[in-house]
C-alpha cells in the first residue's frame, strides 16, 4: 500500500514510519506544518510543531530513504482546533483538541489530500490496535482497539474516528510498550530515540492553558458562588478559566469556609459564575453527550459498556442509550459514581479492549435516590 | 530514470571542474603564505581571478571571491549602504521587488536595524522593470540621498532578463551606484560587467556548473565597499578569509567553459525549452506560461526558463507527484519550514495569489535533453488531474 506517515518529529512516528516501511509499504513522510508562526527552536520538552521538530522528522526520513514533504495545515488547525478550543471554554466546556486535531486534521484533512494524492492510508505513532474481523456477511471490518501497554493507551484520542477514516488509519505501535519503543528507535539509529515526551497541549508550550485563554479571550472579571447557599464567595478573572473538578487556583478566603475542601461543580458561561461546593455535589452517574461517532456500526438499544471521560482516566461499567428522537443524543448511566466530568469532555465507550465510539458530553446529574433530592450540574448546552 | 528539471536550482559540476577541484585539493598550501607553496597556491587563485573576470569582461582586479551569490549580495547591499552612509549620509534605497531574498532581506534588515528607508521598483506583467520608473525614481533630489540601486539581471523565478545597461545608465547619471545579480543570467545571456556600466554584479560557481561554496562580487575599482567580515585582510581588505584555492580553480574552470558555450548552448536550450512549453500549452489542462513567453526568444527570458502556471493546484502537490513520476523540479519561490510560499515575484508582477499557488518552475541546464522535455509532457496530465483533486479536498 501507499502509505502517508505522519512524522511530527517524535520518537513515535518515527519509528512508526519505519514499521510501515519494514511492513513493505511504500512510505512517504509528511510533517504537518501547524503554527502560523512556527518557532525556530522548542522552547520547553513539553513543546513540539517547532522547525526543530520539522528537521527532526526530516533526519528520521532521510535515514530511512523515504520522501518526507512538509504540508502546511496551519489554517484548517487554527479554525477546527484551535478556535473550537478557545470557543468551548468561552461557552463554559473543557474541550480535548487532540480528539479534534485527531477527527478533523489527522484522519480528516491529511488523509484526504494523502487519498486525493493516490496514497492509500495514514500511518500515525498513536498507541492503539486496529484489528481486522471478518463478519458473518463475510465483510473484514476494522475496529479499534487499546494498545497492550495501558499506560500509554491513546485508543481515547482516538475515539472520534468513525468506519471510514478507521478503514484508511495504521497504528504501527499498538503492541509494543513506549520503553520498547525507545529501544528500537535507538537501535535503528534515530537521532530522536532520547527526545522527551511531548505533553499537554502542543498549542500551549508553557503548559498554561488559563493563560493561554486570558490572552485569547481577554479578563472578565466575575463572582464565584456557593452552589447549595447560591452566596457570593469570591471572584474570579473569567470563568472560561476553570473546569468541573478544579480544587486550585479558586483564590477563597477559607476562614468563611468551613475547613472543607470546596470544588468548581459547575461553569456558567453565560452569567460569568463559578459555581463551587464540597467534593459530594461533584458526584455524578449520569452523563448526556452528543456529536456522537461510532467506529463501527452505532449501538441499538442499551448496550453493555466501559466508559472513560478523560485520557488516562479509568473506565466505569456503564450502561449506553442513544435517545430515541435524536440519534446524536448518547446517555450513558454509570454503574458508580465518578467525580469531576466536566461538559465539553469526550467519553469514549469500549466493549472489552474495543471502542465502540465516542461523544462529547453536554450534562451530567445523579440518578434520584430515596432520601435523597436530585441535583444537576453543568448547565445544559444546546447546539 | 530521473529527469532533472531544477538546474536554476544548482546544475551538475562539470567534469572539467571537478578534475580542476580534485587536482587542487591534492596540494597544500595557504593562498597568503609567503613559501613556495603558498606561491603555488596563490599562483592559482591569481590566474583563476584573470580568467574569470576575462570571461565577466571586467579587471582582475574587480573580482572579490565570497562563498556564493547570497554572501556577495550582502556584502554589496550592506557593505554599499555602509559606505555610503559614511561619505554621504546616504539612507535610501532604490530595490526591485522582484529580487532574490538574498537582496530582499538584506534591504529589510537595513530597514529595521539601521532606519534605512526603500523606493520598490515594481515589473510588469512580464517581469520587466521599467527604466523610466527607475530614472523618475531618482529624479530631482532624491539621487543625492540614495546609496544604491539593485536590480537583478535575470529573474531567479520567471526568468525575466532586465535591460541592465540602460538602468545602469540612469543610476550612473544620477550618480548612484547600481549592483545587479547576475546569478542566472551568467552562461545564459551575454553578460559584461564593463559594457553594462554597473558598479558591483553578484555571480556565482554552482549555476554553471562549477561546486557550491564560491562566487564573486564584481566591484568596480572606485566602487567603495564596508567589509562585513574581519580577518587577515583578503580580497582587498573587504572579504577576509582564508581563501579557497580549489574552489575557485574549479569556479574558473566552468565558467570558462560555460561562457565558451554559451551561444550554443542557449540556442540549443531555447529549441528544448520552446518544445516544453508548447508541449505544455498543448495539453490543454489549462496551463499559461507566467511572464511573457515568445518563441526562440533568448534575450527577453533565459533560454532555460520555463516557468507554468497549472490553475486549480497547490505547488507542493505538484512537486511531489511530478518526483513520484521521476521529474526533478521546483515551484521557483521560498519555503520557510518547508511550507511553500506564494511568489513574491509573481504577486509583483500581478498575479493573484490564487493564480501563484499553481506555480511550477522547469529549468533546463548543459546536461538537459529531449528526454527530460518528454519526461514531462508525459507526466503532467496525470500529475495535474490529481493534483486538482488534492486541491479540492483540502
Amino acid at each position: 500500500m501507499r502509505v502517508v506517515a505522519a512524522m511530527s518529529g517524535g520518537v513515535d512516528s518515527a519509528v512508526a514510519a519505519a514499521r510501515m516501511l519494514d511492513a513493505g509499504h511504500d512510505v512517504v513522510g509528511v510533517h504537518l506544518a501547524l503554527s502560523r508562526s512556527a518557532a525556530t527552536l522548542r522552547e520547553s520538552a513539553r513543546g513540539c510543531c517547532t522547525i526543530e521538530d520539522a528537521g527532526d522528522a526530516r533526519r528520521v526520513a532521510d535515514r530511512l530513504g523515504i520522501p518526507f514533504y512538509v504540508w502546511d495545515m496551519a489554517d484548517r488547525f487554527q479554525r477546527d482546533v484551535m478556535d473550537d478550543f478557545v470557543a468551548e471554554y468561552r461557552a463554559g466546556r473543557t474541550p480535548n483538541p487532540c480528539l479534534r486535531c485527531n477527527e478533523s486534521i489527522k484522519f480528516a484533512a491529511l488523509l484526504d489530500r494523502a487519498v486525493a494524492l493516490g496514497f492509500d492510508a495514514v500511518a500515525t505513532g498513536h498507541y492503539a490496535q486496529v484489528v481486522e474481523r471478518v463478519g458473518s456477511d463475510g465483510v473484514v471490518r476494522r475496529e479499534l482497539h487499546r494498545a497492550v501497554d495501558s499506560a500509554k493507551d491513546q485508543s481515547y484520542v482516538l475515539g472520534v474516528l468513525d468506519a471510514d477514516q478507521l478503514a484508511r488509519a495504521f497504528f504501527p505501535l499498538g503492541d509494543t510498550t513506549k520503553p520498547q519503543i525507545r529501544e528500537e528507535a535507538a537501535a535503528r539509529g534515530f537521532s530522536v530515540a532520547k527526545k522527551p515526551d511531548s505533553h499537554d497541549i502542543c498549542f500551549i508550550a508553557d503548559g498554561d492553558t488559563r493563560g493561554f485563554l486570558t490572552r485569547e479571550l481577554g479578563e472578565q472579571p466575575g463572582e464565584i458562588v456557593d452552589a447549595t447557599s447560591g452566596e457570593v464567595v469570591g471572584s474570579h478573572a473569567g470563568a472560561y478559566g476553570f473546569t468541573v473538578g478544579q480544587r486550585r487556583g479558586l483564590g477563597l478566603d477559607r476562614s468563611s469556609l468551613d475547613g472543607e475542601p470546596r470544588y468548581v461543580v459547575g461553569v456558567e458561561a453565560g452569567a460569568n459564575r463559578v459555581l463551587i461546593g464540597t467534593q459530594d455535589l461533584l458526584g455524578v452517574d449520569v452523563i448526556t453527550a452528543e456529536h456522537a461517532r461510532w467506529c463501527g456500526e452505532a449501538p441499538t438499544g442499551e448496550v453493555r459498556v466501559g466508559a472513560q471521560i478523560r485520557a488516562h482516566g479509568e473506565e466505569i461499567p456503564a450502561w449506553a442509550e442513544l435517545d430515541v428522537d435524536d440519534p446524536d443524543v448518547l446517555r450513558v448511566r454509570l454503574d458508580s459514581r465518578v467525580r469531576g466530568v466536566a461538559p465539553g469532555q469526550s467519553v469514549v465507550l469500549y466493549d472489552g479492549t474495543r471502542v465502540v465510539g465516542s461523544a462529547t458530553i453536554t450534562a451530567t446529574s445523579l440518578r434520584e435516590r430515596v432520601g435523597e433530592p436530585p441535583h444537576q450540574v453543568g448547565a445544559r448546552h444546546t447546539k | 530514470m530521473t529527469a532533472y528539471l531544477d538546474h536554476a536550482a544548482t546544475t551538475p559540476m562539470r567534469e572539467s571542474a571537478r578534475a580542476a577541484w580534485l587536482a587542487q585539493t591534492q596540494r597544500v598550501g595557504n593562498p597568503s603564505s609567503l613559501h613556495s607553496s603558498g606561491r603555488a597556491a596563490r599562483a592559482v587563485v591569481e590566474e583563476s581571478r584573470e580568467q574569470i573576470a576575462a570571461a565577466l569582461g571586467a579587471r582582475p582586479s574587480e573580482v572579490v571571491f565570497t562563498s556564493g551569490g547570497t554572501e556577495a549580495d550582502n556584502l554589496a547591499i550592506k557593505g554599499t549602504y555602509a559606505a555610503r552612509r559614511a561619505s554621504v549620509g546616504a539612507s535610501r534605497l532604490v530595490v526591485s521587488g522582484i529580487e532574490h531574498h538574498a537582496v530582499l532581506d538584506s534591504v529589510e534588515h537595513l530597514v529595521e536595524a539601521e532606519g534605512a528607508t526603500v523606493t520598490w521598483l515594481e515589473p510588469d506583467r512580464c517581469g520587466h522593470i521599467s527604466v523610466d520608473d527607475l530614472r523618475s525614481a531618482l529624479g530631482g533630489d532624491s539621487a543625492a540621498g540614495t546609496a544604491l540601486v539593485s536590480v537583478m539581471w535575470a529573474n531567479n523565478e520567471v526568468g525575466t532578463v532586465q535591460r541592465v545597461p540602460e538602468l545602469a545608465a540612469v543610476a550612473r547619471e544620477a550618480g548612484v551606484p547600481f549592483h545587479t545579480d547576475a546569478v542566472q543570467a551568467v552562461g545564459q545571456v551575454p553578460v559584461n560587467f564593463a559594457e553594462s556600466g554597473a558598479d558591483l554584479m553578484t555571480v556565482t560557481a554552482h549555476k554553471v556548473g562549477g561546486p557550491v561554496g564560491i562566487g564573486a562580487l564584481l566591484v568596480r575599482r572606485d566602487a567603495a565597499l564596508v567589509p562585513l567580515s574581519h580577518g587577515g585582510g583578503q580580497e582587498r581588505q573587504v572579504r577576509s578569509g582564508t581563501v579557497d584555492a580549489a574552489g575557485i580553480r574549479a569556479f574558473a574552470v566552468a565558467l570558462d567553459e560555460a561562457v565558451a558555450e554559451r551561444e550554443a548552448s542557449a540556442a540549443r536550450l531555447t529549441a528544448l525549452r520552446d518544445r516544453l512549453v508548447k508541449g505544455a500549452l498543448a495539453l490543454d489542462l489549462g496551463i499559461t506560461v507566467s511572464g511573457c513567453w515568445h518563441e526562440a526568444d533568448a534575450s527577453g527570458r533565459l533560454p532555460s526558463n520555463a516557468h507554468l502556471l497549472v490553475p486549480g493546484c497547490e505547488g507542493d502537490s505538484l512537486l511531489y507527484l511530478l518526483d513520484a513520476a521521476g521529474v526533478e523540479c521546483s515551484t521557483g519561490s521560498a519555503c520557510q519550514a518547508g511550507v511553500p510560499q506564494p511568489s513574491h515575484v509573481l504577486l509583483a508582477m500581478g498575479y493573484t495569489e490564487r493564480e501563484a499557488r499553481g506555480a511550477l518552475r522547469l529549468s533546463l541546464g548543459h546536461t538537459s535533453t529531449d528526454a527530460d522535455v518528454d519526461a514531462v509532457l508525459a507526466a503532467l496530465p496525470g500529475v495535474v488531474d490529481r493534483a486538482r483533486r488534492a486541491s479540492g479536498a483540502a
